[in-house]
């Protein structure tokens, strides 16, 4: 099923589906989530938080006998994929929190998928085994060696099924190539490299060799007090392997081509909005850092989030985007706050739908917001506890300006900025999507009719 | 169930401008909030969004105290006071030395995730 054709996001109704996580007060900020992928097919999706772990689950099977209910997730398999590790040198903790998960394209029964904190990206084998070996000569069932007097004959161990045990194993761990914090890993089209990305550098890795990289970008300058910008993020081409882009604090975009020259510091493109400098102010720069970069599935587009809006750029145009649709404009009249508490340096993610007609991005106050790029309509959803219940429809969600506050909005100042959305993620083909609430991971599927 | 986009447009007034009766009419809310926040800290930078912040994000992470370099400090300093930890801005290692006093708490042991435990639907 294809979402987005016939579908209108007026006509689309969201359900809750699932929620994970405790409901409990008092859950550690170890257990805040820090990123949110499906897989290639939608049949897993994983969670890494701030404590180092990722949760893997997965859709169960479709039942015969409950058609109107698609598979549900299930946890798969759990891990604790990074530690926390101390630079001696400058007496800093490198935090174990995993900035981001990408999934690799599956090529065999086993799965794969790269996990990274702010230092180090590894390579992670999530396998099943359902067999195990039995009858064999020199130990006995539980693993204990049998005293060779004992034995007089001879037999061959055979495999005999066992209950489903799911492993996950490091099998490649990218380690010291980062002098500053990654903020982002994509793996290329040809499945045989990945780029990862620090607030200054990108580096090219080849999946089988650990302890080399290529640095293909490198915008540090000679003398750190000229800084002026740092990387923000950075994605491959979904198809063209030569080609990523990455984003900037300045609110640019830069796309390159690694056939041009083996130091990508030389941008092929290079797109930026002007600004009217009237409406420069304090903020302006803050505001217009770029978050998160995507490209669309068809790898004709990318969007962008900064902190009120979210911009689909046509790659062909560089001078402006082609759509701009605003996600919460009426934090315009409370930066000076949001500056205060930090706030304003929140990074939001944003996401495409299987069929690029729809967009969505996280807000405060557990909203977040889609956008229908074909109806210019929009919507405002949120992911709480109270509208929980089994196939319960969301119901949209108003943000009052000023003025009268009608019965189900809600006034800007009652928003709690300490319930930010910033990460989601959407099913590669249907309308599933996995909304990341602080500790909680919610997940909502269209109605099916 | 759907909403009409709201046009795009920076200057115009939202209602909590309006209430407002020190800013003149017309003024980018953006700029409103800036002359607030210029009130509150007059010696921020002038330079908006710039180096400073950027040094801010490259040395995130948490400083630990490290004996040498408070011992070391303490004999720069003599007797001067030593710079305390706060919520600020001295980024340079070996400048900013975290003192007893600023030991941060023990981080607790790493248990499974409550994603992995029991669901709540």
């Amino acid at each position: 099923m294809l979402p987005g054709i016939g579908t209108l996001i007026q006509d689309m109704l969201w359900c809750f589906c699932q929620m994970k996580g405790t409901i409990e007060f008092g859950s550690t900020e170890a257990d805040i989530i820090s990123t949110v992928e499906f897989n290639h097919t939608g049949e897993l999706l994983a969670t890494g938080d701030k404590g180092g772990r990722v949760v893997i689950f997965q859709r169960e099977q479709e039942s015969k006998n409950q058609v109107h209910r698609r598979g549900e997730y299930n946890v798969y398999s759990t891990f604790q994929s990074h530690e926390p590790e101390f630079d001696y040198l400058k007496s800093l903790e490198i935090e174990e929190k995993i900035n981001k998960i990408r999934w690799l394209p599956q090529q065999n029964a086993a799965y794969f998928l790269l996990s990274t904190n702010d230092k180090t990206v590894k390579l992670w084998k999530v396998s099943e085994r359902d067999k195990r070996p039995e009858g064999y000569n020199l130990k006995d069932e539980e693993g204990r060696l049998r005293d060779p007097s004992t034995i007089t004959t001879l037999r061959v161990p055979v495999l005999r099924p066992m209950d489903l045990m799911v492993e996950a194993t490091p099998r490649r761990v990218f380690a010291n190539a980062h002098t500053y914090h990654i903020n982002s890993i994509s793996v290329n089209s040809d499945y045989e490299t990945y780029m990862s990305a620090d607030d200054l550098r990108i580096n090219l890795w080849n999946f089988e060799i650990t302890n080399q990289s290529f640095n293909i970008v490198d915008i540090k300058p000679a003398n750190m007090e000229e800084l002026t910008e740092v990387i923000t993020a950075a994605e491959f081409h979904p198809h063209h392997c030569n080609t990523f882009v990455y984003s900037s604090s300045k609110g640019t975009i830069r796309l390159c081509d690694m056939r041009t020259s083996a130091l990508c510091d030389r941008h092929t493109k290079f797109f930026e909005e002007p600004e009217d400098p009237s409406n420069r102010s304090f903020f302006s720069e803050i505001i217009s850092s770029i978050s998160d970069v995507k490209f669309s599935h068809s790898g004709r587009y990318i969007m962008t989030r900064d902190y009120l809006t979210v911009k689909v750029w046509d790659l062909n145009m560089e001078n402006r985007p082609i759509e701009t649709y605003q996600v919460h404009d009426y934090l315009r009249s409370k930066l000076c706050s949001l500056y205060e508490n930090d706030c304003i340096f929140d990074k939001f993610e944003c996401v495409w739908n299987g069929s690029d007609s729809v967009i969505m991005t996280g807000s405060y106050n557990n909203f977040f917001r889609m956008f229908d790029r074909n109806t210019k309509r929009d919507v405002t959803l949120e992911a709480s506890r109270e509208n929980s219940k089994p196939r319960a429809i969301l119901k949209p969600r108003k943000v009052c300006v000023g003025g009268k506050r009608r019965k189900d909005e809600i006034s800007v100042d009652s928003l709690d900025f300490s319930k930010k959305i910033l990460h989601t993620a959407w099913h590669p083909s249907e309308n599933i999507i996995a909304v990341a609430a602080t500790n909680n991971l919610y997940i909502f599927q269209d109605k099916v009719n | 169930m759907s909403q009409k986009q709201e046009e795009e447009n920076p200057s115009e007034e939202t209602g909590e401008e309006k209430q407002d009766t020190q800013e003149k009419e017309g003024i980018l809310p953006e700029r409103a909030e800036e002359a607030k926040l210029k009130a509150k800290y007059p010696s921020l930078g002038q330079k908006p969004g710039g180096s400073d912040f950027l040094m801010k994000r490259l040395q995130k992470g948490q400083k630990y105290f490290d004996s040498g370099d408070y011992n070391m400090a303490k004999a720069k300093m003599k007797n001067k006071q030593l710079p305390s930890a706060g919520p600020d801005k001295n980024l340079v290692t070996g400048d900013h030395i975290p003192t007893p006093q600023d030991l941060p708490q023990r981080k607790s042991s790493l248990v499974t995730s409550k994603l992995a435990g029991g669901q709540v639907e």
